[in-house]
Protein backbone atom coordinates (compact mmCIF):
# COMPACT_ATOMS: atom_id res chain seq x y z
CA UNK A 1 0.00 0.00 0.00
CA UNK A 2 1.26 3.49 -0.84
CA UNK A 3 0.52 6.17 1.70
CA UNK A 4 0.44 9.95 1.93
CA UNK A 5 2.32 11.62 4.76
CA UNK A 6 -1.00 11.97 6.60
CA UNK A 7 -1.81 8.26 6.26
CA UNK A 8 1.67 7.15 7.25
CA UNK A 9 1.74 9.31 10.40
CA UNK A 10 -1.77 8.38 11.49
CA UNK A 11 -1.23 4.68 10.76
CA UNK A 12 1.78 4.67 13.04
CA UNK A 13 -0.06 6.66 15.72
CA UNK A 14 -3.15 4.43 15.68
CA UNK A 15 -1.39 1.13 15.11
CA UNK A 16 -3.44 0.19 12.05
CA UNK A 17 -3.82 1.03 8.37
CA UNK A 18 -5.97 4.14 7.90
CA UNK A 19 -7.87 5.81 5.07
CA UNK A 20 -9.51 9.24 4.79
CA UNK A 21 -12.79 9.36 6.73
CA UNK A 22 -11.79 6.72 9.29
CA UNK A 23 -12.39 7.66 12.91
CA UNK A 24 -9.28 6.63 14.82
CA UNK A 25 -7.71 6.82 18.23
CA UNK A 26 -4.19 8.21 17.84
CA UNK A 27 -1.33 8.29 20.34
CA UNK A 28 -0.08 11.80 20.98
CA UNK A 29 3.66 12.48 21.05
CA UNK A 30 3.32 15.98 22.50
CA UNK A 31 0.43 17.64 24.33
CA UNK A 32 0.77 21.36 25.03
CA UNK A 33 -1.01 24.39 26.39
CA UNK A 34 -0.31 28.02 27.20
CA UNK A 35 -1.49 30.45 29.86
CA UNK A 36 -4.77 31.61 28.29
CA UNK A 37 -6.06 28.11 27.53
CA UNK A 38 -3.96 26.19 30.07
CA UNK A 39 -5.85 27.30 33.13
CA UNK A 40 -9.02 26.06 31.41
CA UNK A 41 -7.39 22.67 30.66
CA UNK A 42 -6.46 22.33 34.34
CA UNK A 43 -9.96 23.41 35.44
CA UNK A 44 -11.51 20.67 33.26
CA UNK A 45 -9.15 18.05 34.74
CA UNK A 46 -9.82 19.18 38.30
CA UNK A 47 -13.59 19.37 37.83
CA UNK A 48 -13.59 15.82 36.49
CA UNK A 49 -11.34 14.79 39.35
CA UNK A 50 -8.88 13.26 36.87
CA UNK A 51 -5.56 15.00 37.48
CA UNK A 52 -3.38 12.29 35.95
CA UNK A 53 -0.67 12.85 33.36
CA UNK A 54 0.16 10.22 30.74
CA UNK A 55 3.83 11.15 30.41
CA UNK A 56 5.24 14.24 32.09
CA UNK A 57 8.10 14.56 29.60
CA UNK A 58 5.59 14.87 26.74
CA UNK A 59 3.62 17.79 28.18
CA UNK A 60 4.81 21.27 27.19
CA UNK A 61 3.61 24.45 28.88
CA UNK A 62 4.52 27.99 27.79
CA UNK A 63 3.29 31.42 28.87
CA UNK A 64 2.70 33.73 25.92
CA UNK A 65 -0.81 35.20 25.60
CA UNK A 66 -0.90 37.06 28.93
CA UNK A 67 2.81 37.50 29.14
CA UNK A 68 3.92 39.47 31.12
CA UNK A 69 0.51 39.70 32.81
CA UNK A 70 -1.36 42.94 32.00
CA UNK A 71 -3.79 42.66 34.94
CA UNK A 72 -4.45 40.86 38.20
CA UNK A 73 -6.62 38.11 36.70
CA UNK A 74 -3.88 37.26 34.17
CA UNK A 75 -1.31 37.07 36.95
CA UNK A 76 -3.69 34.81 38.89
CA UNK A 77 -4.13 32.53 35.85
CA UNK A 78 -0.36 32.22 35.46
CA UNK A 79 0.03 31.62 39.19
CA UNK A 80 -2.48 28.76 39.07
CA UNK A 81 -0.66 27.11 36.17
CA UNK A 82 2.76 27.52 37.84
CA UNK A 83 1.32 25.76 40.88
CA UNK A 84 0.03 22.91 38.69
CA UNK A 85 3.42 22.62 36.98
CA UNK A 86 5.22 22.57 40.32
CA UNK A 87 2.90 20.07 41.98
CA UNK A 88 3.06 17.71 39.01
CA UNK A 89 6.78 18.27 38.43
CA UNK A 90 6.35 19.01 34.72
CA UNK A 91 9.86 19.39 33.27
CA UNK A 92 8.95 21.30 30.09
CA UNK A 93 7.66 24.57 31.46
CA UNK A 94 8.53 27.93 29.90
CA UNK A 95 7.70 31.00 31.96
CA UNK A 96 7.21 34.58 30.67
CA UNK A 97 10.84 34.97 29.63
CA UNK A 98 11.05 32.31 26.93
CA UNK A 99 8.62 32.72 24.08
CA UNK A 100 5.49 31.78 22.18
CA UNK A 101 4.36 28.16 22.55
CA UNK A 102 4.29 27.30 18.83
CA UNK A 103 7.74 28.73 18.27
CA UNK A 104 9.13 26.83 21.29
CA UNK A 105 7.62 23.60 19.97
CA UNK A 106 9.46 24.01 16.69
CA UNK A 107 12.73 25.05 18.33
CA UNK A 108 12.80 22.34 21.00
CA UNK A 109 10.29 19.53 20.67
CA UNK A 110 8.43 18.83 17.41
CA UNK A 111 9.77 16.11 15.12
CA UNK A 112 8.74 14.80 11.71
CA UNK A 113 6.00 12.17 11.92
CA UNK A 114 4.76 13.09 15.39
CA UNK A 115 1.16 13.70 16.42
CA UNK A 116 0.95 16.94 18.40
CA UNK A 117 -2.14 18.40 20.03
CA UNK A 118 -2.27 21.67 21.91
CA UNK A 119 -4.90 23.98 23.29
CA UNK A 120 -4.46 26.64 20.64
CA UNK A 121 -5.60 26.74 17.04
CA UNK A 122 -2.17 27.68 15.68
CA UNK A 123 -0.75 24.33 16.77
CA UNK A 124 -0.65 23.62 13.02
CA UNK A 125 2.64 25.59 13.09
CA UNK A 126 4.53 22.39 13.99
CA UNK A 127 3.53 21.08 10.56
CA UNK A 128 6.60 23.05 9.42
CA UNK A 129 8.81 20.15 10.51
CA UNK A 130 6.41 17.52 9.19
CA UNK A 131 4.39 16.80 12.33
CA UNK A 132 0.65 16.14 12.24
CA UNK A 133 -0.31 18.98 14.57
CA UNK A 134 -3.79 20.10 15.52
CA UNK A 135 -5.28 22.67 17.82
CA UNK A 136 -8.05 21.54 20.15
CA UNK A 137 -10.22 22.94 22.92
CA UNK A 138 -9.53 22.67 26.63
CA UNK A 139 -11.58 19.49 27.17
CA UNK A 140 -9.95 17.57 24.31
CA UNK A 141 -6.50 18.63 25.48
CA UNK A 142 -7.33 17.70 29.08
CA UNK A 143 -8.32 14.23 27.83
CA UNK A 144 -5.04 13.96 25.88
CA UNK A 145 -2.98 15.05 28.91
CA UNK A 146 -4.59 12.23 30.91
CA UNK A 147 -4.61 9.43 28.34
CA UNK A 148 -1.89 10.33 25.81
CA UNK A 149 -4.43 9.71 23.09
CA UNK A 150 -7.01 11.61 21.08
CA UNK A 151 -9.69 10.70 18.55
CA UNK A 152 -9.40 12.00 15.00
CA UNK A 153 -11.16 11.75 11.69
CA UNK A 154 -8.48 10.92 9.10
CA UNK A 155 -8.48 13.94 6.74
CA UNK A 156 -8.42 13.85 2.96
CA UNK A 157 -4.92 14.77 1.71
CA UNK A 158 -4.34 17.72 -0.64
CA UNK A 159 -0.99 18.34 -2.30
CA UNK A 160 0.62 21.76 -2.71
CA UNK A 161 3.80 22.09 -4.78
CA UNK A 162 6.16 25.02 -4.26
CA UNK A 163 8.32 25.52 -7.32
CA UNK A 164 11.26 27.85 -7.84
CA UNK A 165 12.73 30.48 -5.55
CA UNK A 166 10.87 33.38 -3.93
CA UNK A 167 12.03 36.93 -4.62
CA UNK A 168 13.67 39.20 -2.07
CA UNK A 169 10.43 40.59 -0.57
CA UNK A 170 8.41 37.37 -0.60
CA UNK A 171 8.07 35.17 2.47
CA UNK A 172 5.87 32.37 3.82
CA UNK A 173 3.07 34.84 4.50
CA UNK A 174 2.60 35.52 0.80
CA UNK A 175 2.26 31.78 0.13
CA UNK A 176 -0.31 31.42 2.93
CA UNK A 177 -2.26 34.42 1.60
CA UNK A 178 -2.05 33.13 -1.96
CA UNK A 179 -3.65 29.84 -0.85
CA UNK A 180 -6.32 31.70 1.15
CA UNK A 181 -7.12 34.06 -1.71
CA UNK A 182 -7.35 31.23 -4.20
CA UNK A 183 -9.25 28.62 -2.16
CA UNK A 184 -10.97 30.79 0.52
CA UNK A 185 -11.37 30.05 4.20
CA UNK A 186 -13.59 26.97 3.99
CA UNK A 187 -12.25 24.92 1.07
CA UNK A 188 -9.85 22.73 3.05
CA UNK A 189 -12.46 21.70 5.62
CA UNK A 190 -11.73 18.05 6.49
CA UNK A 191 -8.45 18.01 4.54
CA UNK A 192 -4.78 17.90 5.41
CA UNK A 193 -2.47 19.93 3.21
CA UNK A 194 0.88 18.35 2.38
CA UNK A 195 3.41 20.79 0.92
CA UNK A 196 6.18 19.56 -1.35
CA UNK A 197 9.10 21.98 -1.76
CA UNK A 198 11.03 21.58 -4.99
CA UNK A 199 14.25 23.17 -3.71
CA UNK A 200 14.50 22.72 0.09
CA UNK A 201 16.92 25.65 0.49
CA UNK A 202 14.63 28.04 -1.38
CA UNK A 203 11.94 27.79 1.28
CA UNK A 204 13.54 27.78 4.75
CA UNK A 205 11.98 26.71 8.05
CA UNK A 206 10.87 30.24 9.02
CA UNK A 207 8.76 30.47 5.86
CA UNK A 208 7.39 26.96 6.38
CA UNK A 209 6.34 27.82 9.92
CA UNK A 210 4.36 30.83 8.67
CA UNK A 211 2.49 28.75 6.08
CA UNK A 212 1.78 25.90 8.54
CA UNK A 213 0.66 28.42 11.14
CA UNK A 214 -2.03 29.70 8.79
CA UNK A 215 -3.24 26.21 7.85
CA UNK A 216 -5.91 26.77 10.48
CA UNK A 217 -7.07 29.93 8.67
CA UNK A 218 -7.65 27.69 5.63
CA UNK A 219 -9.73 25.50 7.97
CA UNK A 220 -7.44 22.58 7.14
CA UNK A 221 -7.11 19.81 9.73
CA UNK A 222 -3.39 20.24 9.46
CA UNK A 223 -0.78 21.66 7.06
CA UNK A 224 2.51 19.76 6.86
CA UNK A 225 5.70 20.30 4.91
CA UNK A 226 7.06 17.04 3.62
CA UNK A 227 10.31 16.66 5.60
CA UNK A 228 13.50 17.13 3.57
CA UNK A 229 17.11 18.28 3.88
CA UNK A 230 15.97 21.67 5.26
CA UNK A 231 14.02 19.89 8.03
CA UNK A 232 17.03 17.78 8.92
CA UNK A 233 19.42 20.76 8.91
CA UNK A 234 17.06 22.91 10.97
CA UNK A 235 16.65 20.32 13.73
CA UNK A 236 20.36 19.52 13.70
CA UNK A 237 21.21 23.23 13.93
CA UNK A 238 18.71 23.98 16.72
CA UNK A 239 19.01 20.84 18.83
CA UNK A 240 22.10 19.03 17.59
CA UNK A 241 20.19 15.85 16.81
CA UNK A 242 19.86 13.81 13.64
CA UNK A 243 16.30 12.98 12.71
CA UNK A 244 14.69 10.30 10.68
CA UNK A 245 12.58 11.71 7.87
CA UNK A 246 9.15 10.32 7.17
CA UNK A 247 7.93 11.03 3.65
CA UNK A 248 4.92 10.12 1.51
CA UNK A 249 5.27 7.15 -0.80
CA UNK A 250 5.67 7.76 -4.51
CA UNK A 251 2.28 7.32 -6.17
CA UNK A 252 0.33 8.15 -2.99
CA UNK A 253 -3.20 9.26 -3.69
CA UNK A 254 -4.20 12.93 -3.24
CA UNK A 255 -7.66 14.50 -3.55
CA UNK A 256 -6.22 17.23 -5.72
CA UNK A 257 -3.14 19.40 -6.08
CA UNK A 258 -2.07 23.00 -6.67
CA UNK A 259 1.25 24.47 -7.71
CA UNK A 260 2.64 27.86 -6.72
CA UNK A 261 5.51 29.33 -8.71
CA UNK A 262 7.41 31.25 -6.07
CA UNK A 263 9.38 33.46 -8.44
CA UNK A 264 6.13 34.88 -9.87
CA UNK A 265 4.67 35.97 -6.54
CA UNK A 266 4.22 39.55 -5.41
CA UNK A 267 3.71 40.96 -1.90
CA UNK A 268 0.14 40.36 -0.72
CA UNK A 269 -2.14 41.59 2.06
CA UNK A 270 -5.41 40.33 3.53
CA UNK A 271 -7.76 43.29 3.87
CA UNK A 272 -10.34 43.65 6.68
CA UNK A 273 -12.22 41.68 7.92
CA UNK A 274 -11.31 38.31 6.53
CA UNK A 275 -8.14 36.29 6.10
CA UNK A 276 -9.20 35.34 2.57
CA UNK A 277 -9.88 38.93 1.44
CA UNK A 278 -6.54 38.89 -0.36
CA UNK A 279 -5.16 41.68 -2.58
CA UNK A 280 -1.74 42.79 -3.70
CA UNK A 281 -0.03 45.32 -1.45
CA UNK A 282 0.03 47.71 -4.42
CA UNK A 283 -3.76 47.59 -4.73
CA UNK A 284 -4.01 48.89 -1.15
CA UNK A 285 -1.17 51.42 -1.33
CA UNK A 286 -2.06 54.89 -0.05
CA UNK A 287 -4.15 53.49 2.83
CA UNK A 288 -2.82 55.42 5.87
CA UNK A 289 -1.61 53.24 8.74
CA UNK A 290 -1.75 54.03 12.47
CA UNK A 291 0.21 51.07 13.81
CA UNK A 292 2.42 48.27 12.49
CA UNK A 293 2.97 45.01 14.33
CA UNK A 294 5.86 42.72 13.35
CA UNK A 295 5.82 39.48 15.34
CA UNK A 296 3.51 36.70 16.63
CA UNK A 297 3.73 32.93 16.09
CA UNK A 298 3.08 33.68 12.41
CA UNK A 299 6.00 36.01 11.58
CA UNK A 300 8.24 36.67 14.58
CA UNK A 301 11.28 34.70 13.43
CA UNK A 302 14.81 35.69 12.51
CA UNK A 303 14.18 36.05 8.76
CA UNK A 304 11.23 38.34 9.52
CA UNK A 305 13.54 40.55 11.58
CA UNK A 306 16.23 40.42 8.92
CA UNK A 307 13.79 41.86 6.37
CA UNK A 308 12.36 44.43 8.79
CA UNK A 309 15.83 45.63 9.70
CA UNK A 310 16.92 45.79 6.07
CA UNK A 311 13.99 48.09 5.32
CA UNK A 312 14.04 50.23 8.49
CA UNK A 313 17.77 50.56 9.15
CA UNK A 314 18.74 54.24 9.11
CA UNK A 315 15.11 55.40 8.76
CA UNK A 316 12.57 56.71 11.26
CA UNK A 317 9.18 55.03 11.36
CA UNK A 318 6.19 57.18 10.37
CA UNK A 319 3.71 55.06 12.36
CA UNK A 320 3.77 53.43 15.76
CA UNK A 321 5.66 50.19 15.21
CA UNK A 322 5.79 47.26 17.63
CA UNK A 323 8.27 44.47 16.91
CA UNK A 324 8.32 41.25 18.95
CA UNK A 325 10.62 38.30 18.18
CA UNK A 326 8.69 35.10 18.91
CA UNK A 327 11.14 33.72 21.46
CA UNK A 328 14.23 34.40 23.54
CA UNK A 329 16.24 32.46 20.95
CA UNK A 330 14.92 34.62 18.09
CA UNK A 331 15.50 37.81 20.11
CA UNK A 332 19.06 36.77 20.89
CA UNK A 333 19.82 35.99 17.25
CA UNK A 334 18.26 39.29 16.17
CA UNK A 335 20.28 41.11 18.82
CA UNK A 336 23.56 39.47 17.80
CA UNK A 337 22.98 40.42 14.18
CA UNK A 338 22.18 44.02 15.05
CA UNK A 339 18.54 43.91 13.95
CA UNK A 340 17.19 44.90 17.35
CA UNK A 341 19.43 47.96 17.38
CA UNK A 342 18.31 48.91 13.87
CA UNK A 343 14.65 48.65 14.83
CA UNK A 344 15.04 50.49 18.13
CA UNK A 345 16.96 53.28 16.37
CA UNK A 346 14.16 53.49 13.82
CA UNK A 347 11.72 54.13 16.67
CA UNK A 348 10.13 50.70 17.11
CA UNK A 349 8.93 49.36 20.46
CA UNK A 350 10.76 46.05 20.89
CA UNK A 351 10.30 43.26 23.41
CA UNK A 352 10.12 39.47 23.26
CA UNK A 353 8.46 36.31 24.45
CA UNK A 354 4.84 37.39 24.05
CA UNK A 355 1.94 37.12 21.60
CA UNK A 356 1.60 40.89 22.03
CA UNK A 357 -1.28 42.68 20.31
CA UNK A 358 -2.16 39.76 17.99
CA UNK A 359 -5.25 38.85 19.98
CA UNK A 360 -6.03 42.26 21.43
CA UNK A 361 -4.83 41.23 24.87
CA UNK A 362 -2.23 43.87 25.58
CA UNK A 363 0.89 45.63 24.30
CA UNK A 364 -0.68 47.55 21.43
CA UNK A 365 -4.44 47.07 21.39
CA UNK A 366 -6.13 48.79 18.43
CA UNK A 367 -8.33 51.82 19.09
CA UNK A 368 -11.59 52.76 17.31
CA UNK A 369 -11.13 53.55 13.62
CA UNK A 370 -7.41 52.74 13.59
CA UNK A 371 -5.73 50.97 10.70
CA UNK A 372 -3.19 48.30 11.64
CA UNK A 373 -0.78 46.41 9.41
CA UNK A 374 0.09 43.19 11.20
CA UNK A 375 2.22 40.17 10.42
CA UNK A 376 -0.03 38.05 12.68
CA UNK A 377 -2.57 35.49 11.50
CA UNK A 378 -6.07 36.99 11.85
CA UNK A 379 -7.84 40.19 10.90
CA UNK A 380 -11.28 39.28 12.20
CA UNK A 381 -13.45 42.16 13.40
CA UNK A 382 -12.43 43.08 16.94
CA UNK A 383 -9.50 40.68 16.95
CA UNK A 384 -6.86 43.26 17.91
CA UNK A 385 -9.10 45.46 20.00
CA UNK A 386 -11.82 47.83 18.82
CA UNK A 387 -14.54 46.40 16.57
CA UNK A 388 -14.00 49.44 14.32
CA UNK A 389 -10.26 48.95 13.89
CA UNK A 390 -9.18 47.68 10.47
CA UNK A 391 -6.43 45.09 10.42
CA UNK A 392 -4.46 44.28 7.27
CA UNK A 393 -2.36 41.12 7.38
CA UNK A 394 0.96 41.08 5.56
CA UNK A 395 4.42 39.61 5.55
CA UNK A 396 7.29 41.46 7.26
CA UNK A 397 8.44 43.30 4.13
CA UNK A 398 5.09 45.04 3.58
CA UNK A 399 4.74 45.67 7.32
CA UNK A 400 8.19 47.28 7.62
CA UNK A 401 7.75 49.26 4.39
CA UNK A 402 4.40 50.52 5.70
CA UNK A 403 6.02 51.57 8.97
CA UNK A 404 8.64 53.47 6.97
CA UNK A 405 6.11 55.45 4.90
CA UNK A 406 2.99 55.61 7.09
CA UNK A 407 0.75 54.00 4.51
CA UNK A 408 0.41 50.51 3.06
CA UNK A 409 3.47 50.03 0.90
CA UNK A 410 4.82 47.41 -1.45
CA UNK A 411 8.53 47.31 -0.53
CA UNK A 412 9.42 47.47 -4.24
CA UNK A 413 7.93 50.97 -4.28
CA UNK A 414 10.11 52.36 -1.50
CA UNK A 415 12.12 55.39 -2.63
CA UNK B 1 -32.40 13.36 20.64
CA UNK B 2 -34.78 16.12 19.50
CA UNK B 3 -34.36 19.87 20.09
CA UNK B 4 -36.53 22.73 18.88
CA UNK B 5 -36.73 26.47 18.89
CA UNK B 6 -37.05 29.72 16.97
CA UNK B 7 -34.28 30.59 14.52
CA UNK B 8 -31.69 33.33 14.86
CA UNK B 9 -29.91 33.59 11.53
CA UNK B 10 -26.38 34.79 10.66
CA UNK B 11 -24.14 34.73 7.60
CA UNK B 12 -20.88 33.06 6.53
CA UNK B 13 -17.61 32.95 8.46
CA UNK B 14 -18.89 33.71 11.95
CA UNK B 15 -15.55 33.47 13.74
CA UNK B 16 -14.70 32.74 17.35
CA UNK B 17 -13.71 36.37 17.98
CA UNK B 18 -17.34 37.23 17.19
CA UNK B 19 -18.80 34.36 19.21
CA UNK B 20 -16.77 35.34 22.28
CA UNK B 21 -14.18 38.15 22.06
CA UNK B 22 -10.70 37.48 23.48
CA UNK B 23 -11.13 39.99 26.30
CA UNK B 24 -13.59 37.58 27.96
CA UNK B 25 -11.32 34.52 27.83
CA UNK B 26 -9.90 34.94 31.28
CA UNK B 27 -13.11 33.43 32.61
CA UNK B 28 -14.95 30.15 32.05
CA UNK B 29 -18.13 30.83 34.05
CA UNK B 30 -21.05 30.01 31.69
CA UNK B 31 -23.32 32.75 33.08
CA UNK B 32 -20.66 35.41 32.49
CA UNK B 33 -19.77 34.14 29.00
CA UNK B 34 -23.45 33.91 27.97
CA UNK B 35 -23.87 37.66 28.45
CA UNK B 36 -21.12 38.34 25.92
CA UNK B 37 -21.98 35.73 23.27
CA UNK B 38 -21.94 37.18 19.73
CA UNK B 39 -21.36 40.61 21.26
CA UNK B 40 -19.51 42.33 18.39
CA UNK B 41 -22.12 41.32 15.80
CA UNK B 42 -25.35 41.30 17.78
CA UNK B 43 -25.24 42.93 21.23
CA UNK B 44 -28.88 41.87 21.77
CA UNK B 45 -28.03 38.18 21.22
CA UNK B 46 -28.11 37.29 24.90
CA UNK B 47 -31.65 38.65 25.30
CA UNK B 48 -32.87 37.05 22.06
CA UNK B 49 -31.37 33.64 22.85
CA UNK B 50 -32.56 33.41 26.43
CA UNK B 51 -35.91 31.86 25.42
CA UNK B 52 -34.10 28.94 23.77
CA UNK B 53 -33.16 29.29 20.10
CA UNK B 54 -31.66 27.46 17.14
CA UNK B 55 -28.82 29.32 15.39
CA UNK B 56 -28.71 29.03 11.60
CA UNK B 57 -25.61 30.20 9.73
CA UNK B 58 -23.56 29.88 6.55
CA UNK B 59 -20.09 28.54 5.92
CA UNK B 60 -17.32 27.73 8.45
CA UNK B 61 -19.25 28.67 11.55
CA UNK B 62 -16.80 28.88 14.46
CA UNK B 63 -13.69 29.49 12.39
CA UNK B 64 -10.61 30.66 14.22
CA UNK B 65 -9.43 29.99 17.70
CA UNK B 66 -9.59 26.91 19.92
CA UNK B 67 -11.27 28.81 22.77
CA UNK B 68 -13.78 26.42 24.28
CA UNK B 69 -15.61 29.41 25.75
CA UNK B 70 -17.23 29.87 22.30
CA UNK B 71 -19.23 26.67 22.76
CA UNK B 72 -19.88 27.37 26.44
CA UNK B 73 -21.13 30.91 25.71
CA UNK B 74 -23.63 29.87 23.04
CA UNK B 75 -25.03 27.00 25.05
CA UNK B 76 -25.30 29.05 28.23
CA UNK B 77 -27.01 31.89 26.34
CA UNK B 78 -29.83 29.50 25.37
CA UNK B 79 -28.75 28.03 22.01
CA UNK B 80 -30.23 24.51 21.66
CA UNK B 81 -28.43 23.62 18.40
CA UNK B 82 -26.51 25.25 15.57
CA UNK B 83 -27.35 24.39 11.95
CA UNK B 84 -24.72 25.63 9.49
CA UNK B 85 -23.49 24.98 5.96
CA UNK B 86 -20.14 23.95 7.41
CA UNK B 87 -18.27 24.19 10.70
CA UNK B 88 -14.68 24.73 11.75
CA UNK B 89 -13.25 21.49 13.12
CA UNK B 90 -12.06 22.71 16.53
CA UNK B 91 -15.34 24.51 17.23
CA UNK B 92 -17.29 21.41 16.21
CA UNK B 93 -15.40 19.28 18.73
CA UNK B 94 -15.74 21.91 21.45
CA UNK B 95 -19.53 21.92 20.99
CA UNK B 96 -19.72 18.13 21.19
CA UNK B 97 -17.56 18.27 24.32
CA UNK B 98 -19.95 20.77 25.89
CA UNK B 99 -23.21 19.09 24.88
CA UNK B 100 -24.22 21.56 22.16
CA UNK B 101 -25.58 19.69 19.08
CA UNK B 102 -24.59 20.72 15.54
CA UNK B 103 -26.11 19.86 12.16
CA UNK B 104 -24.31 20.35 8.85
CA UNK B 105 -26.88 21.34 6.22
CA UNK B 106 -25.66 22.73 2.87
CA UNK B 107 -27.83 25.65 1.62
CA UNK B 108 -29.52 26.01 5.01
CA UNK B 109 -29.34 29.81 4.78
CA UNK B 110 -31.55 29.64 1.66
CA UNK B 111 -34.03 27.20 3.21
CA UNK B 112 -34.58 28.61 6.69
CA UNK B 113 -35.35 32.19 7.73
CA UNK B 114 -34.94 34.22 10.89
CA UNK B 115 -37.95 33.61 13.13
CA UNK B 116 -38.87 30.18 11.68
CA UNK B 117 -39.68 27.50 14.22
CA UNK B 118 -37.56 24.38 13.63
CA UNK B 119 -37.36 20.92 15.08
CA UNK B 120 -34.01 19.11 14.87
CA UNK B 121 -33.28 15.40 15.13
CA UNK B 122 -29.67 15.51 16.27
CA UNK B 123 -28.86 11.91 15.32
CA UNK B 124 -30.49 11.67 11.87
CA UNK B 125 -29.78 15.29 10.94
CA UNK B 126 -33.43 15.83 9.92
CA UNK B 127 -34.63 19.41 10.33
CA UNK B 128 -38.37 20.11 10.18
CA UNK B 129 -39.40 23.65 9.26
CA UNK B 130 -42.75 25.02 7.98
CA UNK B 131 -44.06 21.48 7.36
CA UNK B 132 -40.99 20.46 5.31
CA UNK B 133 -38.19 18.15 6.33
CA UNK B 134 -34.62 18.92 5.28
CA UNK B 135 -31.94 16.28 5.50
CA UNK B 136 -28.67 17.37 7.05
CA UNK B 137 -25.73 15.52 8.56
CA UNK B 138 -26.39 14.66 12.17
CA UNK B 139 -24.03 13.46 14.87
CA UNK B 140 -23.07 9.79 14.85
CA UNK B 141 -20.38 7.41 16.06
CA UNK B 142 -17.91 8.46 18.71
CA UNK B 143 -19.01 12.11 18.58
CA UNK B 144 -22.57 11.06 19.46
CA UNK B 145 -21.35 8.92 22.33
CA UNK B 146 -19.32 11.85 23.68
CA UNK B 147 -22.26 14.25 23.24
CA UNK B 148 -24.63 11.87 25.01
CA UNK B 149 -22.14 11.37 27.86
CA UNK B 150 -22.12 15.15 28.38
CA UNK B 151 -18.60 15.70 27.05
CA UNK B 152 -15.23 14.03 26.57
CA UNK B 153 -14.31 13.91 30.26
CA UNK B 154 -17.57 12.22 31.26
CA UNK B 155 -17.15 9.87 28.31
CA UNK B 156 -13.62 9.04 29.50
CA UNK B 157 -14.87 8.22 32.99
CA UNK B 158 -17.49 5.93 31.48
CA UNK B 159 -15.14 4.04 29.15
CA UNK B 160 -12.24 3.78 31.60
CA UNK B 161 -14.42 2.07 34.27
Amino acid sequence: MTGTLTEKILSRASGKAVSPGDVIEAKTDIVAFHDLTGYHVIEVMEKANMVKIFDKAKVVVAFDHLSPPPDVRSAEIQGNIRKFVRENKLPNFHDINVGILHELLIENYALPGQVIVAADSHTTTSGAVGAFAQGMGASDVAAAVITGKTWLVVPKPFKVNLKGTPGEWINGKDVALELLGKFKADYFNGMSIEVFVEDPKAFPMDYRATVSNMGIEMNADTLMFVPDAETRNFIKGMRGVEVELITPDKGANYEDEYTIELNRMEPLVAAPYSVDNVRTAREESKVPVDQVYIGSCTNGRISDFAIASKILKGKKVKTRCIAIPSSYEMFKQAMNRGYIEDLVNAGCVVTYGTCGPCLGGHFGVAGPGEVIVSTSSRNFRGRMGSNDAKVYLSGPSVAAASAATGYITDPRDLQ
Amino acid sequence: MIVEGTVLKYGDKIDTDIIIPARHLKYTDPAYLAQHAMEPLDPEFYKKASKGVIVVAGKVFGMGSSREQAAIALKAAGVKAVIAESFARIFYRNCINNGLPLIVLPNVTKEINEGDFVKVNVETGEVTVNGRTLKGKGITGMALEILKSGGIMDYLKKVSV
